[in-house]
């Protein structure tokens, strides 16, 4: 009964009907070209942290790379989700099925980046994303097919509050972004700070991309608490920053945590406001040689120095092709258990090892903000505090809920 | 009208998913049964419902949390979904059938918002991420709606395909056999002339009444599958834009007409997907389209066909 | 968290903040709805619009005319801008519709929506969805006052006492002088009006352009405390529907004293149960619909 339908629709079909099954599993590099897809927010508030960015990083490794693996050439194309997942979903649907899209990259929004890891695991095709930060993508949404590439709320969470907590900020109250992303930055913060001996007061939660942050704000202000903590992103974290200058609530005692900063952020709020703030970043352009190298390649093309998500979407995509090449096939599943299997450095991961549930574990480092005084260029912004061994930074295996972690 | 069209667009229909990307056609057909049934309110009772997202959009998260989470088989889903838009449409109707004209526009608008903000506040709707993941399930427990067939070397999901265009076929029978019974005869006398649709002794009230949630019901079908098809309940669904662009499809296609609202539908999901690259400015074409809609051709291209023709269509 | 009285009122003046916007954007509507019978969709956008005429030109006006130092300050915006977009407005009654009056009025409605989606779909293509700051602010304006109960910026205690000015001076000249006489005539009676030699179309004209710079007015006030954005408009323009229909359509006492009232609410939602501060207009509105279906202000007709 299963297959009356599927009976009645061979009926129809059968004259068009030329190759059924095969192809999916043979050697060398499907339908004759390996497609890149760059899916990001390409217009909206994390646009200016990923964007075209990401794409202009996934180019670079691909011209780098030599713009063709196993004979055969590689395309990049980009769409932008809008931070919808429907759109997110319905773009690589499309992109899976027709444009015969073989991996995909970005995916900032977590709640994009679930929807597309889902759909594209289903349709045994690599994700591997730089952008997004919830912990469940490697946990109970992981898939064989999906890496998390640069950075996680679990490892922001954790670096932060533990650099936090002992210096003073015993108390906290959340503004959080009211999406998976959020709850997640969140949740794990929350679960360090009372680790730590801290304690939490309260949280707000308000809708992605708000324009006023003056009510949140002041509920966190008469909450008391001594740290606020931003478990929000991009436009969303430096417009609560400003706006809580306006009200001046900085001045009072309370200060403001960004849970997830990323370079530009800082570039846009201007050292004179930002100053002296700590967060935890995956990748700073001012590390060392590799990473300035790098770094100036890339400003002359994208005029901004990198963020994490865009010099780790380079990263991936470089990995990927090499792991295509060394595997002899663009097949999804030799490929990743190339990925799993090799070691991931260069100047974006060090000490990177892709695990078992998706996760890239790599260095993490905690960041302060430099002093005007201290800044000497347009981009000097940052300095590295700490470096956090991928070890330390990251959820251990064992607690990972993913079912392809064997126990 | 002629029943050789009729077969011709079954035919059509039938064959479309070995030409066309099935999701493509689904999403079509989906959006042409909503127009439908939005027609059905606009063009035979002259009610401008500016909610009618709140109808398709509701009725997705429903279906989508019933399949989901309660694990019903899909046509249970579509019926649940279904169901709730029929509840939602009594509700928000017997409030706006309150008020005329463009009071009724501004109160369905204003209620459906309050659904916009349940979707987007409450704790099994997934927020902003939305109701993802939603299997296709067996229907009727036996037959897979997620199987794909390999023909031509391009996957086909030919078993949801069949499944939305009989309920699509089902849903248009409704609205048909609506506007041609006596019933619909009244509900075209209140559009012409309600103060005397009243004198005549007709509960003009409960004749808009039933119009609505029938137009409700039906929408909400169109969500339910929508669901199905894109495995996702998102906000955009319940969201006002997609009321505007129910109302440009039945404007585009023809007010009034039987087959206007499935040219309108197929006009702008055409080009929502033929223009997906050139980002934002799909909203300025729709927009425009919109504007020399209203000024230029107020019966739409099926509408402005028939009066050529001189018949209704 | 302790309600407290320091936390009400602290979310009530931001309520307040927010209500006056509601106010003089509802009442731009009133002021059209009443002479032209139609609901202006485009008026979030004209708002949008607004805010984006105050932000070019600080930004950009100087460098396109060759003077790279010039830039158009917040007070010459506040007339600038609502002069642009009067214009705009003036062109569009003048272009389009006037050629609906003889129609349904509905048909207004779904012309403005498509204006509203032109506007905003040009916006998004060339700016940033999540906004760009307005950093214009006077220096007057910075810094905090202290109320007492809370610190509130200067800058926001501005925009309510300037806004509530602008309300009911708008109302002054309706209800209390000629002009308003002959604005409220011509609603009642356009037939008639004409016979006394008013020029009713050079005055739907105006009342129209008038409508629409109060919203562009309202959203050079709103640029240096929100973002600059493409969708703020479309965010602001439901809930000022729902506050209209609240008020009682084509009332200009109504429309102000319904926004002010409403935004309060919405601020005093925020203290008590936050996640329903978003919907708690609309659910009065369907209270107010079931009691007094025209509206708290509005004639039953």
């Amino acid at each position: 009964m299963k297959n009356l339908f599927s009976n009645v629709a061979m009926t129809v079909a059968v004259l068009a009907m030329t190759s059924g099954m095969a192809g999916a599993a043979s050697k060398g590099v499907s339908d004759g070209v390996v497609k890149i897809g760059v899916l990001t927010d390409m217009s909206g508030v994390y646009s200016t942290l990923g964007g075209k960015g990401t794409q202009v990083g996934v180019e670079m490794a691909v011209k780098d790379f030599g713009g063709k693996v196993l004979g055969k050439p590689i395309q990049v194309i980009g769409a932008d989700h809008q931070n919808k997942a429907d759109i997110a979903s319905a773009k690589a649907r499309e992109w899976i099925d027709n444009e015969k899209v073989d991996m995909i990259t970005g995916l900032l929004n977590s709640g994009c980046a679930l929807a597309v890891q889902k759909l594209a695991g289903d349709k045994k095709r690599i994700t591997m994303n730089t952008g997004a930060g919830s912990t469940d993508l490697t946990n109970k949404a992981c898939t064989p097919y999906s890496i998390h590439y640069v950075y996680d709320t679990y490892a922001t969470g954790k670096v932060t509050a533990q650099a936090i907590v002992p210096t003073g900020g015993k108390s906290w109250f959340f503004i959080t972004a009211d999406y998976a992303f959020g709850h997640s930055l969140e949740q794990n913060t929350t679960n360090f700070v009372k680790k730590m001996g801290g304690k939490v007061l309260g949280s707000v939660r308000h809708p992605l991309s708000t324009s006023d942050f003056s009510s949140y704000l002041l509920q966190a202000q008469s909450s008391g608490a001594q740290i606020i903590g931003l478990a929000n992103a991009g436009g969303d974290t430096i417009n609560a920053i400003k706006q809580a200058r306006e009200f001046g609530i900085d001045k009072k005692g309370q200060k403001l945590v960004g849970l997830l900063v990323f370079d530009t952020d800082i570039k846009s709020l201007g050292l004179n406001v930002a100053q002296g703030m700590q967060f935890t970043s995956g990748f700073y352009w001012d590390r060392d040689n590799a990473t300035r190298a790098f770094a100036k390649r890339y400003y002359a093309i994208h005029k901004a120095m990198p963020t994490m998500d865009q010099a780790g979407a380079y990263s991936a995509t470089m990995n990927y092709l090499k792991a295509i090449k060394a595997a002899g096939t663009d097949d999804s599943d030799a490929v990743m258990a190339k990925l799993k299997s090799m070691d991931i450095s260069d100047f974006f991961a060090v000490h990177g090892k892709i695990r078992a549930d998706g996760r890239m574990v790599h260095d993490m480092y905690l960041m302060e903000v430099k002093k005007p005084s201290e800044s000497k260029g347009e981009w000097d912004l940052l300095k590295i505090v700490k470096t956090v061994p991928a070890a330390e930074a990251f959820m251990p295996l064992s607690e990972s809920t993913c079912p392809l972690v064997k126990k | 009208m002629n029943k050789y069209v009729w077969c011709a667009l079954i035919l059509l229909g039938l064959l479309a998913p070995f030409v066309v990307y099935p999701i493509f056609m689904m999403k079509l057909l989906c959006f042409a049964l909503f127009a439908s049934a939005f027609n059905l309110l606009l063009g035979y009772t002259g009610l401008l419902s500016f909610g009618h997202a709140a109808f398709f959009g509701g009725a997705s998260y429903v279906t989508g949390y019933l399949v989901k989470n309660s694990g019903l088989t899909p046509e249970l889903g579509v019926l649940g979904g279904t169901l709730f838009a029929a509840l939602l449409g009594y509700i928000v109707g017997s409030l706006a059938i309150r008020r005329q004209g463009i009071y009724f526009a501004m109160v369905t608008l204003a209620l459906a918002q309050i659904v916009y903000f349940v979707a987007l506040k409450a704790p099994f709707t997934g927020g902003e991420d939305g109701l993802q993941g939603i299997p296709r399930g067996d229907l009727f427990g036996l037959i897979n709606l997620g199987h794909v067939y390999h023909v031509g070397g391009s996957p086909l999901g030919l078993n949801l395909y069949y499944f939305v265009f009989v309920m699509f076929c089902l849903g248009f029978w409704v609205i048909h056999r609506t506007i041609h019974s006596p019933f619909g005869q009244v509900l075209k006398a209140i559009r012409e002339n309600e103060p005397r649709a009243v004198s005549l002794g007709y509960k003009v009230d409960r004749f808009k009444l039933i119009a609505f949630v029938i137009s409700a019901s039906l929408a909400g079908m169109a969500g339910s599958l929508k669901s199905l098809v894109f495995q996702l309940a998102s906000l955009t669904d319940v969201s006002w834009h997609t009321s505007g662009e129910v109302v440009l499809m039945t404007l585009l296609g023809g007010v009034g007409t039987v087959l206007g609202p499935l040219a309108g539908a197929f006009t702008v999901v055409t080009l929502q997907s033929e223009l997906s690259s050139v980002g934002s400015w799909i909203t300025v074409i729709i927009g425009s389209i919109f504007v020399i809609c209203v000024l230029l051709f107020r019966r739409g291209f099926i509408g402005e066909l028939g009066r050529l023709l001189k018949r209704s269509l | 968290m302790d309600i407290s009285f320091q936390m009400v009122m602290s979310q009530v003046m931001l309520g307040l903040n927010n209500g006056v916007f509601y106010a003089i954007l509802s009442l731009g509507l009133a002021v059209i709805f009443g002479l032209l019978n139609i609901v202006n969709f485009a008026h979030g956008a004209l708002y949008m619009l607004g805010a984006y005429v105050a932000l070019l030109g600080f930004t950009s006006l100087g460098p396109l005319l060759g003077m790279p130092d010039f830039h158009l300050n917040y007070w010459a915006a506040l007339i600038v801008s609502p002069l642009v977009v009067g214009a705009f407005g003036i062109v569009v009654e003048r272009t389009m519709l006037r050629r609906l009056y003889k129609f349904d009025h509905l048909y207004g409605l779904l012309l403005t929506f498509g204006l509203a989606l032109i506007i905003q779909g040009v916006f998004t293509n060339f700016f940033n969805v999540s906004g760009d700051p307005y950093e214009a602010k006077p220096e007057i304006l910075n810094g905090v006052v202290n109320l007492g109960f809370m610190m509130f910026p200067k800058y926001r205690l501005w925009v309510i006492v300037v806004s509530l000015l602008v309300c009911f001076g708008t109302w002054y000249v309706i209800e209390r002088t000629k002009l308003g006489s002959y604005l409220r005539a011509g609603t009642e009676n356009p037939e008639l009006v004409k016979a006394f030699g008013v020029n009713v179309p050079l005055m739907i004209t105006l009342t129209y352009g008038y409508g629409v710079a109060l919203a562009a007015f309202a959203g050079v006030l709103a640029a240096p405390i929100y973002s600059v954005s493409p969708v703020m408009g479309s965010e602001m323009i439901i809930t000022v529907f729902a506050v209209v229909v609240i008020g009682g359509m084509g009332s200009i006492m109504g429309s102000i004293v319904t926004g002010l009232l409403l935004g309060m609410v919405e601020g005093f939602t925020k203290v008590v149960y936050a996640p329903a501060s978003s919907t708690v207009i609309f659910l009065i509105m369907v209270i107010v619909l079931l009691v007094k279906p025209a509206g708290l202000f509005g004639k039953e007709s």
